[in-house]
Formats: C-alpha cells, sequence, structure tokens
C-alpha cells in the first residue's frame, strides 16, 4: 500500500503502451473498419442501382414484347386477307375456266351434231332410193330422179 | 485463529516490492514493515509484472489482429477487436467534441488494459501465489488495480495530458484566466481582484481532484472487491462456492463498469480541456 517507484513505473509503461496502440493497432483497425463501411454503402448503392436497372429493363421487355404481339397481329391478319384474296382468285379462275370449257364442248357438241346431220343427208337419199327400189320392184333411173332426191335430201 | 485470518489477510495484500534495505543492498522485501522502510524508491515487482504482462497480451493480440485486418468478412477475433474498437470509437464521438487523433487510441488502451487488470480478481485468490510459493517468492498481488501506484500513475498521466492540452489549445494566459475568472465573475476589477485568489483555490481544487478521484475509485472499488475475494476465502472450502460464486458473477459487472468508468471520464477531462470559453 505504499506510494512508491511503481507509480512512475506505470506511468513510463503507460505512456509507451498509449504511444503503441496510437501508433500500431488503432489506425489500420479503425482503417479497415471504415474502409468497409465504405465497401458496404458502396454495394448497397449498387444494389438499389441494380434494382432500378431490373426495373428499366422489365418495362422495356414489356414494351417490346406488346410491340411484337401488335406486330404479330398484323401479319395474321395480312395474311388472312391475301388468303382470301387468293381464294377469291381462284375461284374466279375457275368460274372462268369452267365457262370456257363448257363453252368450247359446246360448240364441239354442234359440229358433231353438224356432221352428223351432213352425214345423215348424205346418206339418206340412198336409203330413200333403196327404200321405194324395194317397194317398186323396180329400178329407178337415178340420174331421172336424182334431181327430185337433191331436193327430198335437202328438206331434210 | 484470528491471528493466522489477519496473517492470511496482510499477507495477500502486501505486494512484492524490490528496493534498498536498510543495510544498503538491494533485493525483494522479505516483510511488509521491510517493504516500507525501502521509502519511495522500491517498485511493487507484481503489479509491474502483471500490468505490463496484461498490456502485453492485450497490445500483442491486438497488433496481429490489426496487421492481417481484413476489409472482407472479419473473423471471430478480429470482428470481437472490432466490436471493442468500434465502441471506444462511438464513445470517443459522444463525449470528446474536438479533433484529437490520440484520444480514441488512449480510450481503447485505458479500457482493455483497465479491464483486463480488473479482470485479474476473477481468478481465485489464493492461485497465482500458491504457484509463486512454489518458486519461494512469499509475496504476490496478482491484481495490479488493487495497488493505488497502478491506478495513480494511470491516473496522473492522464492529468499530465489535461495540463498539456489545456495549456495547448487555451494557451497559458487562456488557462491560468480559466482558473482564476471563474466561477466568481465580477466587472470591478477591484471585486475581481479579491475574487481571484478565491478562484484560484477552488479552481485548482478542481483540478486536481480530477486524477485523485479517477486513481481512488479504481484502486478503492478493485481494493474492496479482492477483501472480499480475500474475507471469502476465509471460510470453509466447502461453503465458499455459495458467496464466491455470486461475488464473482456479480465482480463481472463491476470491472467493465469501472474500466469504463475510467476511460470515459478520461475522454471526458480531455474534451473539457480541449474546450475554450
Amino acid at each position: 500500500m505504499n506510494i512508491n517507484a511503481t507509480i512512475l513505473g506505470q506511468a513510463i509503461s503507460f505512456a509507451i503502451f498509449v504511444f503503441f496502440c496510437l501508433k500500431f493497432v488503432w489506425p489500420p483497425l479503425i482503417g479497415a473498419m471504415n474502409e468497409r463501411r465504405e465497401k458496404i454503402a458502396a454495394g448497397l448503392q449498387d444494389a438499389d442501382k441494380a434494382a432500378q436497372d431490373l426495373e428499366l429493363a422489365k418495362a422495356k421487355a414489356a414494351d417490346i414484347l406488346r410491340e411484337a404481339k401488335q406486330q404479330a397481329a398484323e401479319l395474321i391478319e395480312q395474311a388472312n386477307k391475301r388468303g382470301s384474296q387468293l381464294i377469291d382468285e381462284a375461284k374466279d379462275q375457275a368460274r372462268e375456266e369452267g365457262e370456257r370449257l363448257k363453252v368450247a364442248a359446246q360448240s364441239d357438241i354442234e359440229q358433231e351434231v353438224n356432221r352428223a346431220k351432213e352425214t345423215l343427208r348424205s346418206q339418206v337419199s340412198v336409203l330413200a332410193v333403196a327404200g321405194a327400189e324395194k317397194i317398186l320392184n323396180t329400178s329407178v333411173d337415178q340420174s331421172a330422179h336424182s334431181k327430185m332426191l337433191e331436193q327430198l335430201a335437202a328438206e331434210l | 485463529m484470528a491471528g493466522s485470518s489477519t496473517e492470511y489477510i496482510k499477507h495477500h495484500l502486501t505486494n512484492l516490492v524490490y528496493g534498498q534495505h536498510s543495510d544498503g543492498t538491494w533485493g525483494l522485501a522479505e516483510s511488509a514493515a521491510e517493504a516500507k522502510e525501502m521509502g519511495f524508491w522500491a517498485i511493487n515487482v507484481d503489479s509491474m509484472g502483471w500490468s505490463i504482462a496484461l498490456a502485453v497480451l492485450f497490445l500483442g493480440s491486438f497488433r496481429m489482429v490489426a496487421r492481417k485486418a481484413t476489409t472482407g468478412v472479419p473473423g471471430g477475433f478480429q470482428n470481437f477487436v472490432e466490436i471493442l474498437v468500434d465502441f471506444i470509437d462511438n464513445t470517443v464521438k459522444d463525449s470528446f467534441h474536438g479533433r484529437n487523433p490520440l484520444i480514441a487510441p488512449l480510450g481503447l488502451t485505458i479500457f482493455i488494459w483497465v479491464f483486463l487488470m480488473n479482470a485479474m480478481d476473477l481468478i481465485p485468490v489464493d492461485f497465482i501465489p500458491a504457484i509463486f510459493e512454489l518458486f519461494g517468492i512469499h509475496f504476490m498481488k496478482v491484481v495490479p488495480s488493487t495497488d493505488p501506484n497502478i491506478t495513480l500513475g494511470m491516473a496522473f498521466s492522464v492529468f499530465g495530458l489535461i495540463l498539456y492540452y489545456s495549456i495547448k489549445v487555451k494557451g497559458i494566459g487562456g488557462f491560468a484566466g480559466e482558473l482564476s475568472l471563474h466561477p466568481f465573475n465580477n466587472p470591478n476589477p477591484v471585486i475581481q481582484a479579491i475574487f481571484i485568489p478565491m478562484n484560484l483555490f477552488l479552481e485548482i481544487l478542481n483540478l486536481v481532484t480530477k486524477p485523485i478521484s479517477l486513481g481512488l475509485r479504481l484502486f478503492g472499488n478493485m481494493y474492496a472487491g479482492e477483501m472480499i475475494f480475500i474475507l471469502i476465502a476465509l471460510m470453509p472450502f466447502w461453503i465458499q462456492w455459495t458467496l464466491s460464486v455470486p461475488w464473482a458473477i456479480f465482480h463481472i459487472l463491476v470491472i467493465t463498469l469501472q474500466a469504463f468508468i475510467f476511460t470515459v471520464l478520461t475522454i471526458v477531462y480531455l474534451s473539457m480541456a480541449h474546450e475554450d470559453h
């Protein structure tokens, strides 16, 4: 319990230890802590910014999607229109073709009929003469009656 | 029994003193009386040894952390050290309104060092002295802060800093003015001349009380706590735990609180020294 030189010894060691702490312990620790604090603050700021960017990107993506949908709808509509147009065109062509074929067929038929008539006409006189020969049992003078027969054939 | 109890207590409260014997030779004191005869130029080897050992432990471990301090995720011990550093830094920021890079490291040193010195109190009172007894050393006071030399040594160092910064910040004139013109002040120079000695007396008393109260508060608390541990140790061994355990648990609070009070008062006193009126 005596006051003795220990008091000086303690004062000296105190001074040395405080100096040591001041020079070698405090600055690196507080430096590291401050640096980490800044890093964390920067990190948080970056995170905020990233979230904001994400929002923007999302909005942009939604815009693009909407535009794409609109374009697709337009394309489909155009395609539909074009399709019905093609069908109409095809129908018209078919109808025309049909008409044309029908007309050609009719003319063919008429020709055939005419040709048949012609043939018939040319042969009817022979048939009539043969018939008359059979009925009369006499020979008819072809040349004497040919004028009358030609007249008959023309009337057919 | 009474005699041996007294002896036991006295034995536990005697420092290991190195100094000059009355016959002129230097050596360790064999008894309390012999230690007293050595006068001022003697040194309490145990107090000094333990306090320096604890400071080396504290600064060594903190220095190790500081050297490897990472700005990334701190490991276990670095985390603990950073909590302490942060705690002291905040305390300083709260109480010290000036710019002085010395204050925070000073506060950290005081806080941890005083805490460790106080914490020696929690080691059973006979444990370390018994070990030293084996080596023929009879006196061993293991709690440095129960030695007024230690606490007053630190307190007067703080007092030195108070004086240094008072004069540095306010100048000798400003400091003298602060001591002589407060608390009584009068515009009339004649009355003021009468007030000056009173002011000087009060202010110097106020100033000198600071380190003494600072040192004696810590010493008193720790001495009383240690004394109670010694008294508990006098009881039969099988019943001691009923008192020593609660007292030790309570003492965890006391040692922390005393370390904190010493630190905060140091910071506040130095803050006052920096304030220019």
